[in-house]
């Protein structure tokens, strides 16, 4: 290690409030005294409330233990799960669609993506649902067949909330496409890419960016939105656990297994968005 | 004036730009431009400010359409399509057909920051020329190494330096073996020490015998390569000729102040 005491250092200046000679100060980050006593605080509520939670046997935990695993239960999450998923895709399909019209050189497609969104942003989704619910009223017979038959209490769930969820989604989408620079479509015009191309391979991918995190927003709040469907009787985890305690009136309990598989589902799909997240943040790391 | 038909242009320019005008609302940006440009030549446009060169480049590739005049490339109308003595705009399908033939290079790049390097050069010979992959890979690889990146191809933009990146888009413009070149300031976003790399390509390819049309404010650069400088002033051709003429004997009082501000 000779060679190393042979280099000759800059001497280092020393900070003022010292003597010269001394070894170079360490450097002490500033004691946080509030954090820490701001989380014993929150520590010794949350364990204050799981307690009180926990020996109130007025939450009647061995009854959400037997039906939490249920197969009513369990079919209801399913339905949850698969409505959730289908409105989901058909809705952000169309709502990626209304914003290209919407974003088009076409002044038709430009009005009816505005009135689109209008509509269907400005009435309650439980009204819309029982619209539809009831559009046999209207017309009686679709294309010589009854209207009845033709929309089951689920075919209304999944046209009353995707048409719903498309007005929004077009919002995310548009917002996510304007959010890419200009630059970027004029480069892909330059080199001769079709509208198509451009859109699937240029200003979408980069648009995910700031689709991903409200279109994570939504998912989750479509996921517990979907259990307004239960007030047409369609089957999903809410109704599920709602027959049971018309039954037997335990409805505190069967509430809490509603509640345990919603936050057990929201909670993965948060974890989903993190890597989704990820995935579409690839080009943008990285230093020069 | 008449515009020319694909047989009938006769001389051997690779862009005719007649009386061309283009105004953004009430702002005129380009007051009757008339412009040739030699097969196999390098013309510099110089300028201050404002003066239209952007929107000039803009328009032969049709980014911007004129309100009057017309330009040809290689013989053929840019955006319209002669019939009797009417210029017919062309559908987006056509336009984007002859954009193949004409590459732009932007003054910020603009890589798409998603693909890699190799991905940004091949995706307009796929998509817009139907090459087989194999084929714009292998040639995506010869044009990285000629312009010096060759083991870059896996990289993202934002990985590169800026000089990098020119280089990369330089790189993806002639993917399409393009009859000619339009360079926007390539080196006004740079870092002083990273312009001369990508000069460097530019004066390669002007050896090469590119037709090029290149706006920049590197005057020794235009005196080294240009074939003939373009002085505009307020959406006009103020002077032009070869760059010993334009550059050290200018005619024009305004060529003149421009100059003694820039040298
Ligand atoms: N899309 C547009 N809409 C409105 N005005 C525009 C547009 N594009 C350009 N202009 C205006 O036209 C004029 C000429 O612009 P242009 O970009 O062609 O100038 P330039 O010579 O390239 O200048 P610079 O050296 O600053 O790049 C400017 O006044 C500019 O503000
Ligand atoms: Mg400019």
């Amino acid at each position: 290690m000779s060679a190393q005491t042979e280099i000759h250092a800059p001497s280092l200046p020393f900070p003022p409030g010292g003597n010269a000679g001394e070894e170079t100060p360490r450097i002490v980050p500033v004691r946080r005294t509030g954090q820490w006593a701001a989380a014993v605080v929150v520590l010794l509520l949350l364990a204050g409330a799981l307690v009180s939670v926990v020996r109130n046997d007025a939450f009647q935990w061995g009854v959400v233990g037997e039906y939490l695993t249920t197969d009513a239960v369990l079919r209801g999450l399913g339905l949850t799960l698969w409505l959730t998923a289908l409105v989901m895709v058909l809705g952000f399909a169309l709502g990626t669609l209304l914003a290209v019209f919407r974003l088009s050189g076409n002044r038709v497609l430009q009005a009816v993506s505005w009135g689109y969104i209008w509509l269907f942003r400005s009435t309650p989704i439980l009204v819309q649902l029982l619209f539809w619910f009831n559009i046999g009223a209207l017309y009686p017979q679709i294309l010589g067949v009854d209207t009845v038959n033709l929309l089951s209490p689920i075919t209304v769930a999944v046209i009353g909330l995707t048409l719903h969820e498309a007005a929004y989604a077009a919002e995310v989408v548009r917002g996510g496409i304007l959010s890419v620079e200009r630059g970027q479509l004029e480069a892909a015009q330059s080199l001769g890419l079709g509208p198509w191309r451009r859109l699937r391979r240029i200003v979408l991918p980069q648009a995910m960016r700031s689709i991903v995190p409200p279109a994570g927003n939504m998912l989750i709040g479509t996921l517990k939105g979907t259990s307004i469907v239960s007030i047409i009787a369609v089957q999903d985890l809410l109704y599920s656990v709602q027959l049971v305690y018309h039954r037997t009136y335990e409805v505190i309990p069967l509430l809490l297994v509603a509640t345990l598989w919603y936050v057990a589902v929201t909670s993965l799909l948060s974890i989903g968005q993190y890597y989704v997240e990820r995935h579409y943040a690839r080009g943008t790391a990285g230093t020069r | 004036m008449s515009a020319p038909t694909k047989e009938a242009t006769g001389s051997d320019a690779m862009v005719e730009i007649r009386s061309v005008h283009k105004s953004f609302g009430p702002l005129e940006v380009l007051r009757g431009i008339d412009l040739s440009v030699r097969a196999g030549e390098v013309t510099v446009v110089l300028g201050p400010s404002g003066s239209g060169k952007s929107t000039l480049l803009r328009t032969i590739n049709h980014l911007e359409k004129v309100d009057q005049g017309w330009i040809s490339v290689d013989g053929t109308l840019v955006g319209y399509r002669r019939s009797g003595n009417k210029l017919y705009e062309l559908r987006e399908r056509e336009v984007l057909r002859q954009r193949t033939r004409i590459g732009f290079v932007f003054q910020n790049f603009n890589l798409f920051p998603h693909l890699t390097v190799l991905e940004n050069v091949i995706e307009a010979p796929i998509a817009a020329l139907g090459r087989p992959r194999k084929d714009a890979v292998a040639a995506a690889e010869k044009l990285l190494a000629r312009v010096g990146l060759a083991e870059k191809a896996g990289a993202y933009p934002k990985q590169l330096s800026g000089g990098q990146q020119q280089r990369v888009a330089i790189a993806r413009a002639l993917a399409l073996e393009p009859k000619l070149l339009l360079f926007d300031e390539p080196t006004s976003a740079l870092d002083p020490e990273l312009v001369g790399e990508v000069l460097d390509v530019i004066k390669d390819l002007a050896r090469g015998g590119t037709t090029m049309i290149v706006v920049t404010h590197e005057i020794g650069f235009a005196r080294e390569v240009a074939d003939t400088v373009v002085f505009m002033d307020e959406g006009r051709i103020v002077e032009q000729g070869p760059p010993a003429d334009v550059l050290d004997r200018p005619v024009q009082e305004r060529t003149r102040a421009f100059l003694s501000k820039v040298l």
